[in-house]
């Protein structure tokens, strides 16, 4: 890029690489391909351009969550090492740009979600913008230890906004799909939170490894572990999915609970030697994809 | 060394182009939806 002569960057109009960073796209990659899969499993499905619009308003509806808790956010990822260079916080980019953004954004995706599925679905989806950004970012982030225990829930809404979008209803199987990722979030952001856990300090952020210390997070990583296996299991003895999803589940949650047995097992307080950490975190977004897509397939091959 | 006029212009030109393209396309996505939709009991 040529260099340019100014001295306030944020003088100029936000390049659009900027406006896309503030939607996160990564993250919204997890939410669009979880969503898509409550939407697949649904017993009815809408018609293509109908589905093709609720998973565009989840992810829309994603993006304006990032969009909000960064404009939220900008002192708080200032101090962290991680966030340090995104739009807000690197100075390319005027807080008050993000928040017309992330306001129109989400405001945008709720009506149209409204408009073309139904407007429980609408509902549901302002329900979890909400959550995520008032309950979630403002209220519990930067308060209590368990803000992610909470904050979870706004991670587990799109796979059931998928189903409803599809249906117009809540199911039993829709109800599970919340509560496997909302039970997967904690030992996902706790393994993760373990071996950064001097940036969330630095930041004065209360993660649970700051404000208990590593041991007890690492039982409370085990722990989650224990429900969100049976969890992610139920929905073949209840007769929910087929021997297929069944059988991967089993295998999938096995491999989960060794590497969270690992991590209770590990010892070391030095980041550096914190593998096993490293390892549950890296596999538990190969598991949600892995479990989501075995879900999908059981239902359309069985 | 690029000017600071000209670079709030080409910024400005760029998003626009971006948003021409989004609001097609959002008008794209209208008319298919409002031919699902009347082409459903909902």
């Amino acid at each position: 890029m040529p260099a340019i002569e100014m001295t306030n960057p944020a003088a100029l109009p936000a390049d659009w690489r900027d406006i896309l960073a503030l939607t996160k796209p990564r993250v919204m990659s997890l939410v669009v391909f979880t969503a898509l899969c409550g939407l697949l499993v649904a017993p009815a499905l809408p018609p293509l351009v109908l589905g093709f619009t609720a998973i565009l308003c989840i992810a829309l509806a994603a993006g304006a969550c990032g969009a909000l808790n960064q404009w939220y956010e900008v002192e708080l990822d200032a101090k962290m090492r991680r966030t340090a260079k995104r739009p807000l916080p690197a100075g390319r980019m005027d807080r008050q740009s993000a928040l017309h953004f992330g306001v129109g954004l989400a405001g945008f995706s709720v009506v149209l979600m409204g408009l073309a599925t139904n407007w429980l679905a609408a509902v549901l989806l302002a329900a979890s913008i909400l959550f995520y950004v008032m309950i979630y970012t403002v209220w519990l982030k930067p308060r209590t230890p368990q803000n992610i225990v909470i904050g979870g829930g706004a991670g587990a809404f799109p796979p059931l906004i998928g189903w409803v979008a599809a249906t117009g209803q809540v199911s039993a199987l829709a109800i599970l799909l919340f509560a496997i990722i909302f039970l997967w979030t904690p030992p996902h952001f706790w393994a993760l939170s373990l071996f950064v856990r001097s940036d969330y300090a630095a930041a004065g952020i209360p993660m649970l490894p700051v404000v208990k210390g590593i041991e007890p997070t690492r039982r409370q990583v085990f722990l989650y572990s224990l429900p969100m296996a049976a969890a992610a299991i139920a929905p073949w003895p209840l007769g929910l999915a087929g021997p297929i999803y069944g059988v991967c589940a089993i295998i999938l949650n096995f491999v989960f609970l060794v590497l969270a047995a690992r991590v209770l097992a590990n010892r070391s307080t030095d980041p550096a030697q914190m593998e096993p950490e490293k390892h549950l975190f890296a596999f538990s977004v190969f598991y949600l994809f892995a479990l989501f897509t075995v879900l999908v397939a059981d239902r359309w091959i069985a | 060394m690029m000017r600071h006029e000209d670079e709030v212009v080409r910024r400005q030109r760029e998003r626009a182009r971006i948003l021409a393209l989004l609001l097609g396309a959002f008008v794209v996505l209208l008319f298919f939806i409002t031919i699902a939709k009347t082409g459903m009991n909902w």
